[in-house]
């Protein structure tokens, strides 16, 4: 028989706490039952003796004292699961909202998920081509990775995250399963329907789970929709051995949810008053990314998030590229010149294309160059400062040309249409032949025998050409 | 090995065999008469440093094959240190450096909150990577400890007790230990969520106030010591820290430099024009560098000291003179010290940047990085007599003479030492070519 507890000693926030529990677990979900028979749920998060903290879901409004009764569930909070699951819409919390009705589960599963033991995992070494140069030249993609975008207010990571969903091949797999798992998190209506619709457009609807907890939905939601989202990639990837990209956006409302739940039960705040504990909440997500040994599936994340003031080291930025492998930074001031994708190149970097290109993988001078782009581009820098005091006029002749590819860089190889897709040959045969605007001594970072190679002086004949 | 608790007279030894490591392999009678039975097995409390007969002095450097570290800011057996850096920098990266190269008997490496694939990545990596000294694979002297950033934060305090106390056991046997704890933020971020979840009153940042106590206790179990049974062992730690927001002045940083005496900081902007490894020159210290002096001088060569002075010295002027460069650019600057910010160029390139993926440059034994130093300084000399002269810098520059000493570290093999005099041949001919063309 399962006990009833009437009544509530607190409510604060989207919390509420009830005494005299007995039995009850961290993380289980309770039901409660507002007033004659409405029905919410809830998940304990705290417990002291026979107090516990209980979350409401759908928050707590309505909710008094003495009109709630509680039951205790005896389990986690579970999704179902099933292959049928690819193509439906669900709420923060896994319940269907397209109106195709309950999913039959063939299994359920803790939304939690389970910590993945360093020596069962496989060091993912594939890469991702995006056809986008920025990224697969410079900051390469590679399965199994978990590669951030780091935007701000008002640029366009939406188009670019989907600029790569409908792009993305796996390099020598084409007939690979893979599937896309689309989480928003406090996300305007407009945005969810972007996706929704570029989802439709490219004819991958049916390969795509979207959860959807927007800007109105209940904050509480909003952390446990990535936990449905990633256990429904897991599912996907390690048992129907899928190739599965997560998208999860926007992590910055997500971690602002965090922040308010933690104050309302009165947590001592660490920076900027979030809780002491948000890199191990992050990491309790993004670590969800990767690949297993004996399995044939990955699951590759790119989560968006914005930056506060287009601010680096605010935390959110900050605590996750401590636990990412990588990140893709834009930059306002390339979007004001016009430049798309508006990726920064420099603070970007993905960790894991070292073993992923090269000789076997990509092309045997792809290190040389990637490295030689960011050398060359990080001095332009240094040149535009000095161009800022003494004038461009005054620059000498090399710095000039310094400029000259600096520009070029900007133009033709960051830069590309929204529709445009590169092959990796492309990109790399576009990086030569813009470090050819520069003299050959100048590329130090080049190995004599690639750079014999690849080495032609820049010529504007072949300009159009790509 | 005999437990430090235990002592006597060895009254029984088990014959040749092979037995389970809980099986009673000695007897030994104690001063009491009490007899106590041996396994092979060791049990210690891991927050309780393991006792030894005496501290010993620190005179000999870990030799860890890069050249930043090595020459310009080394670490001794028995020392301390730590290297902080905001994300991407290249913590891990240095960390797993000195783990794969350095001149330890035995690594223990604490994946202390941070990724799985990291901890992945050694144990793909480490079995094929063959150990010089031993000529077997690097794994068999690795210990790794994986407390991954997605477990509980209750291990992830105790694994950093647990990899020391695991040094402790092997430098007692008479081992050298190096000991790297990534990340030593993450554990005491631990520290916080547990002291936050006792009701402690935090100090700093919400930080425990016994913080910088638990730090000190940390690092005074390295040390070079007399161990028990009189040999020589010694733990060396390398912590890394990763401060908030890339922020020097944050509580773990701040703390944990009063306890170590080598600090390797990581700069953001090194690391985003991919000078690697980011450690910064002018910000990063070894206080080791006077206790090894000897030891350089008797193992290396006797002018080690005196051309390492030189470099730093030539990094310092570069500095300075880069403030002026920023407000007028780099014309005005009369030739000698433009030759001075050509020759730093020459340094940053070809000597402090070292390429961890490039076959031979991944590491380099210290007679190399004594004779690419030489041969800078050689250069440096060299050019000065022709601006003497009266020679312009924008003459001596289109020589490809700078070029080809950057690109030395490639060109010479790490088994190549006589190429080194081909090198100071044409650093001749170019003065020769220079001075008869403007006699
Ligand atoms: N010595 C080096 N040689 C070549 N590349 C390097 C070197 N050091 C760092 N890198 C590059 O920088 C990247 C980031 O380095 P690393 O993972 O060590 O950073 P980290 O400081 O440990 O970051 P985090 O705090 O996020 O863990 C590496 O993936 C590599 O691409
Ligand atoms: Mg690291």
């Amino acid at each position: 028989m399962k006990l009833e507890y009437i009544g509530l000693k607190e409510i604060s926030g989207p919390l509420i706490v009830v005494e005299g529990i007995q039995g009850a677990s961290y993380e289980e979900m309770v039901e409660i039952t507002v007033g004659p028979s409405e029905k919410r749920l809830g998940r304990i998060v705290e417990i002291h003796g026979d107090i516990a903290v209980v979350q409401v879901f759908e928050g707590t409004s309505n909710i008094s004292l003495t009109n709630t009764k509680i039951q205790l569930m005896g389990h986690p909070l579970e999704i179902p699961l099933s292959y049928e699951i690819l193509g439906r819409v669900f709420d923060g919390v896994g319940r269907p909202i397209d109106g195709l009705g309950e999913i039959y589960p063939e299994v359920r599963r803790d939304v939690n998920g389970k910590p993945i033991n360093p020596v069962s995992r496989e060091y993912p070494r594939n890469y991702i081509q995006t056809g986008i140069s920025s990224i697969d030249g410079l900051t390469t993609l590679i399965r199994g990775q978990k590669l951030p975008i780091f935007s701000a207010n008002g640029l366009p990571h939406d188009t670019l995250a989907v600029q790569i969903v409908r792009q993305a091949k796996l390099a020598g797999e084409e007939d690979a399963e893979f599937a896309v798992v689309f989480v928003a998190m406090g996300v305007k209506h407009d945005v969810a329907d972007y996706f929704k619709k570029s989802f439709e457009d490219s004819g991958v609807m049916q390969k795509v789970v979207m959860f959807l907890n927007l800007a109105n939905d209940p904050v509480v939601e909003r952390i446990i929709a990535p936990r449905c989202a990633l256990t429904v990639a897991e599912y996907l990837a390690f048992e129907h051995n899928m190739h599965v990209l997560v998208i999860l956006t926007d992590i910055t409302s997500y971690c602002e949810a965090l922040r308010e739940i933690s104050s309302s039960k009165g947590e001592i705040p660490s920076r900027k008053g979030f809780p002491g504990y948000l890199y191990s909440d992050l990491a309790s997500l993004y670590e969800r990314a990767g690949m297993i040994k004996g399995k044939k599936g990955s699951i590759t994340q790119i989560p968006i998030l914005t930056m506060p003031n287009d601010d680096i080291t605010h935390p959110i930025p900050d605590l996750t590229g401590y636990i990412t492998e990588g990140q893709i930074v834009l930059d306002r001031s390339l979007h004001q010149k016009g430049i798309y994708p508006p990726v920064n190149v420099l603070p970007s970097l993905s960790r894991l294309m070292k073993d992923g290109i090269g000789e076997g993988f990509t092309r045997e001078d792809h290190p040389a160059v990637a490295n030689q782009l960011f050398a060359s581009y990080a001095h332009v820098q240094e040149v535009r400062a000095l161009a800022s005091v003494i004038g461009e006029d005054e620059l000498s002749e090399l710095d000039k040309k310094y400029i000259e590819f600096g520009k070029a860089f900007e133009e033709e190889f960051v830069s590309q249409s929204r529709e445009e897709e590169r092959s990796m040959e492309n990109t790399l045969d576009l990086g030569w032949r813009l470090l050819g605007i520069l003299p050959k001594e100048e590329l130090d970072r080049v190995d004599v025998k690639i750079l014999d190679k690849y080495y032609r002086p820049y010529s504007n004949k072949v300009r159009g050409e790509f | 090995m005999v437990p430090p608790t235990v002592a006597g007279e060895v009254v029984e030894v088990s014959k040749d065999g092979s037995y389970t490591i809980y099986h009673p392999i000695v007897k030994i009678r104690e001063k009491s008469g009490n007899v106590k039975e041996l396994t092979l097995v060791q049990e210690w409390p891991i927050r309780k440093p393991r006792p030894f007969n005496k501290r010993l002095g620190i005179e000999k450097p870990l030799i860890t094959g890069q050249r930043v570290i090595d020459t310009l800011f080394p670490i001794a057996k028995g020392g301390a240190a730590a290297i902080p850096g905001g994300f991407g920098t290249g913590k891990t990266m240095t960390q797993h450096q000195l783990a794969k190269w350095s001149d330890a008997d035995i690594i223990v490496y604490i994946g202390c909150g941070e990724r799985g694939n990291e901890m992945t990545e050694v144990l793909e990596d480490f079995p094929k990577l063959i150990d010089p000294k031993s000529g077997r694979p690097l794994m068999e002297r690795t210990v790794l400890i994986a407390n991954t950033s997605n477990m509980p934060v209750a291990a992830r305090e105790a694994s950093i007790y647990t990899g020391i106390t695991l040094a402790e056991y092997y430098r007692d046997m008479g081992y050298h230990v190096a000991i790297m704890a990534d990340s030593t933020s993450r554990w005491a971020e631990a520290l916080r969520e547990i002291s936050g979840r006792l009701e402690e009153m935090p100090a700093e940042e919400g930080f425990p106030a016994y913080l910088p106590s638990r730090l000190s206790e940390f690092y005074e179990r390295a040390g070079y010591v007399e161990s028990l049974s009189g040999r020589e062992g010694s733990i060396t730690i390398i912590g890394a820290v990763s401060p908030q927001g890339g922020d020097f002045s944050e509580p773990v940083t701040q703390n944990t430099k009063r306890f170590i005496r080598c600090f390797w900081a990581l700069d953001r902007q090194l690391a985003y024009s991919r000078h690697y490894p980011a450690i910064h020159w002018l910000t990063s210290y070894s206080e080791y560098m006077d206790l090894l002096a000897d030891w350089f001088k008797e193992n290396v060569d006797e002018r080690f000291l005196l051309l390492r002075t030189e470099i730093v010295r030539l990094l310092q002027e570069e500095s300075k003179l880069m403030e002026i460069v920023k407000l007028i650019g780099g014309d005005v600057l009369p030739d000698e010290q433009k030759l001075i910010l050509e020759i730093a160029r020459v340094i940053r390139l070809g000597f402090l940047q070292q390429n961890a993926y490039h076959e031979s440059d991944t590491y380099v034994p210290l007679v190399k990085q004594f004779k690419m130093m030489e041969t800078i300084i050689y250069l440096y000399n060299t050019s000065r007599k022709l601006i003497e002269k009266g020679i312009p810098m924008s003459v001596l520059r289109e020589k490809e003479i700078f070029e080809e000493v950057i690109k030395m570290k490639y060109t010479i093999g790490n088994d190549e030492m006589e190429k080194f005099e081909e090198i100071r041949g044409r650093i001749d001919s170019f003065y020769k070519e220079l001075y008869n063309e403007y006699k």
